[in-house]
C-alpha cells in the first residue's frame, strides 16, 4: 500500500473528505444504474409468467 | 472477388438481422450476461483498489489526483455512450428497426447519469485542485451541455402518445446534439481553460507515469464493460416489456422456471 496506515489512507493528507466523497456518490450512482433494470426485469417477469399461466388455466391460447 | 464481397455482404447482413431478432437477442444477451459481469466486477474493484491505496500521489495535486480513476472513465463513456445513442437513432430511422429505437431509449438514462457523475467528480476534484467548485469553463459548460441533451433525447422520447413519433424526435435531437461531441474534445485546446489537457491520446505516448496509468487503464476498461452490461440488462427489459404477448418468451420463462 502506497499509505503507511489506514488512518492515512482515510485522510489523505487533508483530501480525502474530497476523494472518499467522490466515489461513494459514483458508486451509489452505479448501483442504483445496475439495479433499476434488475428489479424491473424481475416485476416483468413474474407479470409475464402469471398472465400465460393464467391463460393457459383459462383455456384460452 | 465478386463472389468474396457477396459473402463478406451477406455475412454482415445475416449477422445485423441476426442481432436485430429479439429472441436472439435476448437468448443471446443472458448467455452472455454472467460472463461479462464478472469481468466488469473485477476489473472495477482492481483498478479503484488500486487508484485508492497503491497508486502513488500526484507530485503537484496530491492525493485528490485519485478522483481521476472515477471522473475520466465516466466521462469517457458519457461521450461513447452518446455516439452509440446517435448511431442508435440513426439505425432506427433508416432502417426501422425496433431494437436500434430501443438502445436509444436505453442509452439515454444511462448517458446522463455518466454525464452528472463526471460532472459532479469533476467538481469535487476542482475544490483542492483549482479552489472552486464550479467555472463556466469550455470544458465543463460543454459537459453540461452534454446532460441536457440526454435529459432532452429521455423527454421526448417520452413527449408523445405515439411511440413511433416520440422514438423519430428523440433520434433526430441525438443526430443534431452530435455536434457537441468534438466540442468537447476540443474544448481544451481551443479554449484556454482551467480543465487540464488530456493525459491518454491515440496519437501519442501517455503523459502519465506507469504506475498511475495502469490502473486508469483498467478502470477505462472496466466501465467499457460496466457500460454494456448496463445496456443489455435495460435492453432485456424492453424485449420483456413489448414482447410480453409472444409465444416465444412465454415458452422461454416457463421453460426456466
Amino acid at each position: 500500500m502506497y499509505f503507511e496506515s489506514l488512518h492515512d489512507l482515510f485522510f489523505m493528507n487533508g483530501h480525502g473528505a474530497y476523494v472518499w466523497s467522490a466515489y461513494g456518490i459514483g458508486f451509489a450512482v452505479l448501483a442504483a444504474l445496475v439495479w433499476l433494470p434488475l428489479s424491473r426485469q424481475a416485476q416483468l417477469k413474474a407479470s409475464i409468467l402469471k398472465e400465460s399461466t393464467l391463460r393457459q388455466l383459462t383455456g384460452e391460447q | 472477388m465478386l463472389e468474396n464481397k457477396y459473402n463478406v455482404f451477406s455475412i454482415l447482413k445475416t449477422w445485423f438481422h441476426r442481432w436485430g431478432s429479439p429472441p436472439w437477442f435476448y437468448q443471446m444477451s443472458g448467455k452472455l450476461l454472467p460472463w461479462l459481469s464478472v469481468l466488469t466486477a473485477i476489473l472495477i474493484v482492481t483498478g479503484t483498489v488500486w487508484g485508492l491505496a497503491f497508486a502513488p500521489e500526484d507530485a503537484r495535486q496530491g492525493n485528490s489526483f485519485r478522483i481521476i480513476y472515477l471522473h475520466v472513465p465516466v466521462s469517457f463513456l458519457a461521450l461513447a455512450g452518446y455516439y452509440l445513442m446517435a448511431l442508435a437513432g440513426c439505425i432506427g430511422l433508416i432502417w426501422r428497426m425496433k431494437l436500434a429505437f430501443w438502445t436509444l431509449r436505453a442509452a439515454a438514462p444511462i448517458g446522463a447519469a455518466l454525464t452528472f457523475l463526471a460532472l459532479v467528480t469533476g467538481s469535487i476534484w476542482g475544490k483542492p485542485t483549482w479552489g472552486t467548485w464550479w467555472e463556466w469553463d469550455a470544458r465543463i459548460t460543454s459537459m453540461l451541455i452534454l446532460f441536457f441533451l440526454y435529459l432532452g433525447v429521455m423527454a421526448l422520447a417520452n413527449a408523445y402518445q405515439n411511440s413511433d413519433s416520440g422514438n423519430r424526435a428523440a433520434s433526430v435531437l441525438a443526430i443534431v446534439g452530435m455536434v457537441n461531441i468534438p466540442i468537447i474534445y476540443k474544448s481544451v485546446d481551443w479554449w484556454n481553460t482551467l480543465h487540464q489537457g488530456a493525459s491518454l491520446k491515440l496519437t501519442s505516448a501517455p503523459t502519465i507515469h506507469g504506475t498511475m496509468l495502469y490502473p486508469l487503464l483498467i478502470m477505462i476498461a472496466g466501465f467499457y464493460l460496466l457500460y454494456a452490461v448496463l445496456l443489455l440488462l435495460n435492453l432485456r427489459c424492453d424485449i420483456l416489456a413489448n414482447e410480453r404477448n409472444s409465444r416465444w418468451l412465454q415458452d422461454l420463462l416457463r421453460e426456466k422456471r
